[in-house]
């Protein structure tokens, strides 16, 4: 310190010209500037994590939508027009809770599990917003997690099935998709559109668990033995929101299922539709 | 350092002004597509999945 305190008077005077500051100063001045380098950096990290990604992500996934509703249009228009209004309205609570059993007279459709980075459907939840709608990509791994929507846990069933239908998004950050799944409240509605059709899930119940309690995606979440005679929608993120200590799960349970030909449930139609424009 | 570096640069005040602000914004580009994605691994938000370890 008293080196410094010796050398730091002086130090100002030769930059303006004359002798050369001595290299203690120089490194000092270096090493300083490096630190102020590094918070920089940190903070447009933490620009970039929180705010930046998000962004990226929204465009990304309207992106993805967007394309899969360009594929849907072109798959519908190839399909026999018939739209005869079969199911019924999207306010109607099925008695029975086996998949597909009310609302359309065949047990629903489901598709063979895509290859990993495929669009399976769109997200409707209207819990999370008027315009919420988020695709799911087969897969959880980063590359769909962070930029792509909703992943599809590879292995679990696809909607519609039998089984377990489970999917991951972040609560936070890279488009931020599940942020509000503790505002979910039991009875809330949870539309999974596909290439067959809307698959209406009724949220349930959600609890948070230990990152390694993979039993949430057990067919019949929790229980190992157990044979789905049911069609549950599983969902996990982070919780604490900003945190990874724990996960919180959102379960839901198929109420009913309506073919592609019946057009979409009432309650999203206009959703719907202005997706579908945007093809 | 910073300052020995824009005394080195060419030209004249103007043009060190701008060649420095578009240094910055290629550091800058640099930062979010290599160093900021590698930093993510380190923070906690993008956990989401179950039993899954992280993908470094």
């Amino acid at each position: 310190m008293l080196q410094e305190k010796a050398d730091l008077p002086a130090a100002p005077a030769p930059r303006r010209g004359g002798t050369p500051p001595s290299g203690l100063y120089r490194a000092l001045q270096v090493f300083g500037e490096l630190l102020l380098t590094a918070g920089v950096v940190l903070l447009l990290f933490v620009a970039w994590q929180l705010w930046w990604t998000n962004l990226d992500a929204d465009a990304r996934q309207r992106e993805v939508v967007r394309d899969f509703a360009q594929d849907l249009a072109g798959h519908q228009s190839a399909l026999p027009a018939a739209n005869t209004g079969v199911a019924g309205s999207a306010g109607q609570v099925s008695g029975s809770r086996s998949p597909g059993s009310k609302g359309s007279a065949k047990p629903a459709a489901v598709a063979p599990e895509p290859a990993p980075g495929t669009t399976i459907g769109v997200v409707y939840v209207p819990r999370f917003g008027a315009d919420y709608t988020r695709p799911v990509v087969q897969g959880t791994t980063p590359e769909v997690l962070d930029s792509l929507g909703l992943g599809h846990y590879a292995g679990t069933a696809m909607p519609g099935a039998a089984g377990n239908f489970a999917l991951a998004g972040h609560r936070q950050t890279h488009g931020a998709v599940l942020d509000n799944i503790d505002a979910l409240v039991p009875g809330d509605r949870i539309y999974v559109q596909t290439r067959e059709g809307y698959y209406i899930y009724r949220f349930r119940n959600s609890e948070i668990v230990l990152p390694t309690a993979t039993d949430v995606l057990l067919p019949v979440p929790a229980r190992p033995a157990a044979t789905p005679t049911e069609s549950y929608l599983t969902m996990t993120s982070c919780n604490p929101r900003f945190g990874s200590q724990e996960r919180i799960i959102a379960y839901s349970l198929l109420e009913r299922w309506q073919p592609a030909s019946a057009g979409p449930p009432a309650e999203i139609a206009g959703q719907v539709a202005r997706t579908l424009g945007d093809g | 350092m910073y300052g020995w570096i824009f005394s080195k640069l060419p030209g004249p005040l103007w043009l060190r002004i701008v060649t420095s602000l578009v240094l910055l914004g290629g550091v800058l580009v640099l930062m979010v597509q290599f160093l900021f994605p590698w930093m993510a691994q380190f923070s906690p938000f993008t956990d989401s999945t179950i039993g899954l370890a992280r993908h470094p």
